[in-house]
């Protein structure tokens, strides 16, 4: 419970700071108030203290204040029965400690006690320079603080190199009953250091102040904040920096102060005894204090309860790996082996997963390896990939799904196609003479899921199945879901949903343009789906995609919303007020440059042709693409001409305001024919299937003079509308 | 037969309402029986007497008048007769708030010395939304100017309160659309009075809407700052120990009790009681000591401050009497029964009326006045004391009820409350309810009323609100009603506590249900609630909010004027009986079912508190499944443990 927490934290401050009360009067006699203090090469003075409270402190008359400060913060721990609200209390208490042990160590400097044997003590404003920079900006995906001393050696070692694994750099220190993690490690030859990712600290808790006051730094160096704002400081550590404290052996008083004063800075603790715990979240972004008993899992765990974004710099496999690889085919002479495809059954499935089902960077091949398989034959193959996130939703398991074809493709000697139970693999003989193995798609995949889907992607595990039945079995069940998400997404309507999402990406040079992305209007480029965007807004959520909250609907037959109405306005530079989403007569959406077909008005005809940018022909409206693109494009809105994607055109949302896809008189005829069956089965729905054979292509008209003749005889229903004009 | 137990869930109550039957005292529960059957038309809110061609009356069966002498039909009525109790409702609190305003402007000239400004960051907090200029000026100053700038309140004109500036701009936009942004607090309440005359407004949607303009001005006007002022002169309530019902009173002391809901006069009586002449005097007489102890909202308001134990809610003030124990009762303003006077007789017990606002026949009245604030309050202590002498032992029987609680919490204390000094933040509260840890947050407010059960429909809801993960705040009689069944307690609380909100407190070590203070602090939650908002991830209004309201024992009018602004800023709130509207379809309609699209709140009427904490609890579901919050953390759990208890039981 946390009032038991809450009485050693309030408990412990009161003893740190009483202790740094005696030092500070005990040196103050011994050295007088205008003694100089200082810690070695920093620019900040007392770095907490000065963050916080915007002191800078160089001698010890000027840590009088600071000592104020730090006792103003004590309290009465809480009492046995009708206690009262003891959190606030409890963090108040935590800054206390961290102010008095920051003072504590400074003294300590003054009279030489510091740095202790083997240890690096203050980490000077260099230090922080070269390797701060790297832990805000995300090179380096965080930094643990581990406290204490492992029940044995070979336990303190195994969780310093899990970190070490995984580029987390790992400040090492305090007792437990008189014991170090730093002796444990030393008496290991556990190479430490910064170079190592290693760093002893000290030895006792007080010292644990020199990874915090470090961190603070960052918020005063690389966020701009200045000295003094300490909610700012506070915040920006909680938020950028990703540290976390990991005790190792019982917890006193003082421990358990100091752990407060890191969860100010939003820095959880995860302890490996029993503690109570402390779960609810706000002050850190997750939980405030964990308890894991089990060391094989204390790594894993503080990694997710932080939220450190874990980042494979280098994908540990025998081949080169690089997006120049992408576009490499092997041929059938370079084959070793080859899945799917029309040889043999394969498939490539992403599920979501709860946190606790998946263990991450588990890999496992079931059925047999390449290293038995014979050369220049086809095997089945299932890549079965599963993720968790706190963030992860059901939506996001195709889009990246979607990615398994380049991230396999990019490593060398191996070609990739298709997507789900219609991909088709194949690995080089040379690949596999370097060593390359099954598993090692499951390292890349790990890898990459990682790098790419961080901010969705807690945890990912792959089990690559190339037995034959495990491999039919699982097909089965993956095919149901892939028809299942094709049916949400046929399902999802402009209607299901209340937020459409916005594309400002192409603001950079068609600046008063964006795309509303919605579920039955994708992006004008083609390549941003709703789903797409929305996954994309998760990724990053200050990026180019925004929610939009539809508000008010205003026409439903035009498309127009109050919100989206709202949206444009302040995201066009005040230059368009309102748009139709089903209408390129009025109000049309703009486009900006992207896109890949244009639809144009012919009045002659009473309807539009579309032209994609692959077309290079005449088109029965006098202009080229090239020509129209030029009249279509940079954000204005130009009634009867507009940039679209392409699979908008089947969307029962296309024009729908207009007449819709009836009122299509000409498109070149490679589009029909790549939009193919799904063009059909819309024609079909609008109860006019041999709609598609009345649209005219450059084969029947490439002119107004070919065309009306052609339309009339076709009996295109176009004339029969409504006039446009 | 003992009707104690019908009348009252409280035990101490019972034990008073027995003793107060064996002695054939009338108390109110007694005068409700003689009443009944109580009148048909006002109970349906369609008789009208607002002119002297009346008294007319609608037949609700529509065999009889549709219409009355002037042709005003059931709507009309029944809307005019609301919004005269809307304008009664917030005159009341807005006149404690212009006084408190008063107040606090004598004591910045210098012309009392009883009254300090003793919380100057919130002086300057509540400077600034007045304009006003802080910086390098006195506290005296500043005080000044903001007790002119919020008197000017009252008398506003044209354009809108300044004090309602505090709430989100997303809400402000809707008020201004509908046309209900308060100009004035008391031209609001004056328009109300003249659109109720006969012959004014006869357009029920347009009375009301009116009522809920000058609902506004009491709730985002006069409340708050009755409650800002009084936060910024007596200084900002912080959490505190306390004890509460009968059994506070002492046999050995001089009991006294304050009753009303002004905390000028008892902030001086708790001192007073501290005087070493009076205290002297005290035990001159044999008594131990001055026990001060509250009933009502000042009751609330000096617990909130300085943790005075609570004698009792509403329906104790006669019960108090009868313990035989108190030497003096003196009341200031609202919900002072005049039967006081009568039953005081019956015993030794004094009563001393201080408002000229609210005299009693036979009652001494000894006017307050601020400037001697305190020698007023020793005198009429002193009366206390004498009276002593009076006090017949064996007549003296106290309840030996009593409950621990924790109190003193505000909208600026959950700050500290949630991050210390240095990370103040609602963070940890938001991030809780979109987790799923709690569901939301009810409001339950307001009286008592004896045609309820006594405290029961409060603590009914209340328990069934936090066993579904319902942080609860509170304030009025209703708080009090929770804190005698120990609902104010950190510890044994947690008990009834779902398992997500009682992690929640455990964290923060709170207890699930939280008082926030008297009736006019209601604006305390408003800005609790605006504060949830800005903090951000539940939505872009505060009717987006997972939040509910309710007055499960309402009577006052004040209850009505607090629900229409609560109604008004968002919050869908739950009545314990209806409002005297039921006679009008259309009225009925407008006020539970189609204001919720016009203003995004709406009401209910049920009078089953359990039935009502559902429909609270309907309703926040509906705002999580809306807002895409996460499924509640401990659901199925919780479904589990039921039905691993249904199969133990077979």
């Amino acid at each position: 419970m946390s009032k038991i927490v809450a009485t050693a934290v309030i408990n412990g401050a009161n003893k740190i700071v009483t202790e740094c009360e005696e030092f500070l009067n005990k040196a103050i006699k011994e050295k007088g108030e205008s003694q100089k203090v200082e810690f070695p090469d920093t620019a900040f003075y007392l770095p907490m203290a000065n963050a916080l409270l915007g002191a800078e402190v160089k001698t010890l008359g000027e840590m009088k204040p600071i000592l104020k400060e730090a006792k103003s913060l004590l309290h009465t721990p809480p009492s046995e029965h009708l206690w009262l609200p003891y959190l606030g209390d409890t963090l108040d208490s935590g800054i206390g400690t961290l102010l008095a042990e920051e003072m504590i160590c400074v003294l300590r400097y003054l009279y030489g006690q510091e740095p202790q044997v083997d240890c690096e003590g203050f980490f000077s404003d260099t230090i922080l320079r070269t390797l701060g920079i790297q832990l805000v900006d995300g090179r380096m995906p965080g930094f643990a603080a581990v406290l204490g001393a492992a029940p044995d050696n070979k336990t303190a070692v195994e969780i310093v190199r899990e970190y070490q694994k995984r580029s987390i750099l790992c400040f090492v220190g305090c007792s437990t009953n008189g014991r170090s993690i730093i002796d444990q490690l030393k008496e290991e030859g556990v190479e430490m250091g910064w170079d190592a990712y290693i760093v002893p600290f000290g030895r006792d808790t007080i010292s644990a102040i020199y990874p915090l006051h470090w961190a603070i730094r960052g918020a005063l160096t690389f966020g701009g904040h200045k000295k003094g704002e300490a909610l700012k400081c506070l915040t920006y550590c909680k938020n950028r920096v990703f540290a976390f404290g990991v005790t190792l052996g019982a917890l006193d008083d003082m421990k358990y102060a100091t752990g407060a004063g890191a969860i100010n800075m939003g820095f959880p603790i995860i302890a490996d005894t029993d503690i109570p715990e402390i779960r609810p979240t706000g002050i850190c972004t997750y939980e405030h204090l964990v308890s894991e008993k089990d060391h094989k899992k204390i790594v894993p765990t503080s990694i997710e309860v932080r939220g450190v974004k874990v980042k494979i710099s280098e994908i540990p496999i025998p081949v080169s790996y690089s997006p120049a690889f992408e576009g490499e085919r092997v041929r059938r002479e370079q084959m070793f082996v080859q899945f799917g495809g029309k040889y043999s059954d394969a498939f490539e499935f992403v599920t979501a997963k709860d946190l606790n089902d998946v263990e991450d960077g588990k890999i496992s091949v079931v059925g047999i390896e390449t290293d038995k398989m014979e050369d220049g034959k086809a095997y089945p193959l299932g890549v079965l990939v599963e993720v968790a996130g706190r963030k992860m939703q059901k939506d996001f398991e195709p889009i990246l799904e979607r990615q398994i074809h380049s991230f396999l493709n990019e490593a060398m000697g191996i070609f990739h196609m298709g997507q789900r139970n219609m991909c088709w693999v194949r690995i080089s003989k040379v690949a596999h003479e370097k060593g390359f193995k099954l598993a090692h798609f499951g390292t890349i995949l790990h890898a990459r899921m990682h790098e790419v889907f961080g901010a969705i992607v807690d945890k990912c595990q792959v089990t690559i199945l190339t037995n034959e039945a495990d491999v039919k079995k699982h097909m089965e069940g993956a095919i149901k879901v892939y028809n299942e998400r094709d049916e949400r997404m046929a399902g999802m309507t402009d209607e299901s949903v209340d937020t459409f999402m916005s594309c400002q990406l192409c603001q950079s040079f068609a600046p008063n343009h964006l795309c509303v992305i919605k579920p039955e209007r994708l992006g004008l480029c083609g390549a941003y789906s709703y789903l797409d965007a929305k996954a994309s807004f998760e990724l990053t959520p200050t990026g180019p995609n925004q929610p939009i909250k539809k508000g008010e609907c205003i026409d439903p037959v035009k498309g127009e919303w109050k919100g989206i109405n709202e949206f444009i306005y302040q995201k066009s530079n005040k230059t368009l007020e309102r748009f139709h989403g089903y209408s390129i007569m009025d109000f049309c959406e703009t486009s900006c440059g992207c896109f890949e077909c244009i639809v144009a008005i012919l009045p002659e005809v009473n309807g539009f042709m579309i032209v994609n940018r692959e077309y290079s022909g005449m088109t029965p409206c006098g202009m080229k693409f090239t020509t129209l693109a030029g009249s279509v494009g940079g954000g204005a809105q130009t009634p009867g001409f507009m940039g679209i994607g392409r699979l908008y055109i089947v969307s029962k949302k296309f024009i729908s305001a207009d007449g819709g896809l009836k009122r299509i008189v000409w498109m070149p005829k490679e589009m029909k024919e790549a939009l193919g069956d799904k063009l059909k089965k819309r024609c079909e729905e609008l109860g006019d299937p041999d709609l598609v054979n009345k649209i005219a292509d450059e084969t029947n008209a490439t002119t107004m003079e070919e065309l009306m003749p052609y339309l009339e005889k076709v009996k295109h229903p176009a004339s029969s509308m409504p006039a446009l004009i | 037969m003992t009707k104690a137990k019908d009348r009252s869930i409280d035990k101490a109550s019972q034990q008073m309402l027995k003793r107060a039957e064996a002695e054939d005292k009338q108390l109110a529960w007694d005068r409700l029986e003689a009443m009944e059957p109580q009148c048909g038309f006002g109970t349906l809110g369609i008789c009208c007497k607002v002119c002297s061609m009346g008294p007319c009356r609608i037949d609700p069966f529509g065999d009889g008048p549709q219409e009355g002498v002037c042709g005003a039909n059931k709507d009309t009525i029944a809307a005019r007769n609301l919004l005269r109790h809307i304008a009664a409702g917030a005159a009341a609190h807005s006149d404690h708030g212009r006084d408190v305003a008063h107040t606090l402007l004598i004591a910045a000239e210098g012309k009392t010395h009883h009254y300090g400004i003793i919380d100057e960051k919130k002086l300057h907090d509540i400077a600034r939304i007045y304009d006003i200029k802080t910086e390098g000026r006195s506290k005296e100053d500043i005080a000044k100017d903001l007790a002119h700038a919020a008197l000017a309140e009252f008398g506003n004109q044209e354009g809108e309160l300044k004090m309602i500036a505090r709430a989100p701009e997303s809400r402000k936009k809707v008020w201004r659309k509908l046309g209900v942004m308060p100009r004035g607090i008391d031209r609001e309440i004056v328009e109300s009075m003249h659109r109720v005359n006969m012959g004014v407004d006869a357009d029920y949607k347009n009375v009301i809407n009116h009522g809920i303009r000058c609902s506004l001005g009491d709730g985002w006007g006069g409340s708050m700052i009755a409650t800002d002022l009084q936060d910024i002169m007596l200084g900002s309530p912080k959490p505190v120990r306390a004890k509460v019902n009968l059994g506070v009173l002492k046999e050995d002391q001089v009991n006294i009790i304050v009753h009303g809901h002004e905390p000028t006069l008892s902030e001086m009586a708790v001192k007073a009681a501290k005087d070493p002449e009076l205290l002297a005097l005290a035990q001159k007489y044999g008594a131990k000591g001055i026990n001060i102890a509250g009933m009502c909202c000042t009751a609330n308001e000096i617990l909130m401050r300085h943790g005075v134990p609570v004698a009792g809610d509403f329906l104790q003030q006669e019960l108090a009497i009868v313990t035989g124990a108190v030497e003096l009762m003196m009341v200031d303003v609202q919900c002072i029964m005049p039967a006081l006077s009568s039953l005081a007789t019956c015993f030794h017990t004094k009563l001393v009326t201080t408002s000229y606002k609210a005299k009693y026949p036979g009652v001494e009245h000894i006017q307050f006045n601020e400037e001697e604030a305190y020698e007023i309050a020793c005198k009429i202590i002193r009366m206390g004391v004498e009276n002593f002498k009076k006090r017949k032992k064996e007549r003296v029987d106290i309840p030996k009820y009593e409950m621990d609680l924790v109190a003193g919490f505000t909208a600026e204390y959950v700050f500290h409350m949630l991050g210390g000094k240095y990370r103040a933040t609602y963070r940890p509260l938001n991030d809780a309810i979109i987790s799923g840890r709690v569901r939301g947050v009810a409001g339950v407010v307001g009286c008592n009323n004896p045609k309820i059960k006594h405290d029961w429909a409060h603590i009914e809801m209340v328990k069934e609100l936090i066993k579904h993960d319902v942080l609860v705040l509170q304030t009025g009689c209703s708080a009090i009603a929770c804190a005698k069944a120990g609902l104010m307690t950190p510890g044994d609380a947690l008990k009834l506590t779902g398992p997500g909100l009682r992690e929640v407190c455990e964290a923060v070590g709170i207890p699930p249900v939280l008082h926030l203070g008297s009736c006019v602090d209601n604006s305390r939650i408003l800005i609790a609630a605006s504060e949830v908002l800005k903090e951000g991830g539940l939505g872009g209004d505060l009717c987006d909010l997972p939040a509910a309201g309710a007055a499960p024992e309402w009577m006052s009018e004040k209850a009505i004027t607090i629900g229409f602004y609560v109604i008004a800023s968002g919050i869908f709130t739950v009545f314990g009986g209806d409002m005297p509207v039921k006679g009008s379809e259309n009225v009925t309609r407008y006020i539970t079912e189609e204001l919720d699209s016009i203003i995004g709140g709406k009401f209910a009427f049920e009078a089953d508190p359990i039935k009502a904490a559902h429909m609270m609890i309907d309703h926040i579901n509906k705002k999580r499944a809306a807002l895409k919050l996460n499924p509640m953390m401990y659901e199925p759990a919780k479904k589990e443990a039921k039905e691993e208890a249904t199969a133990g039981a077979n």
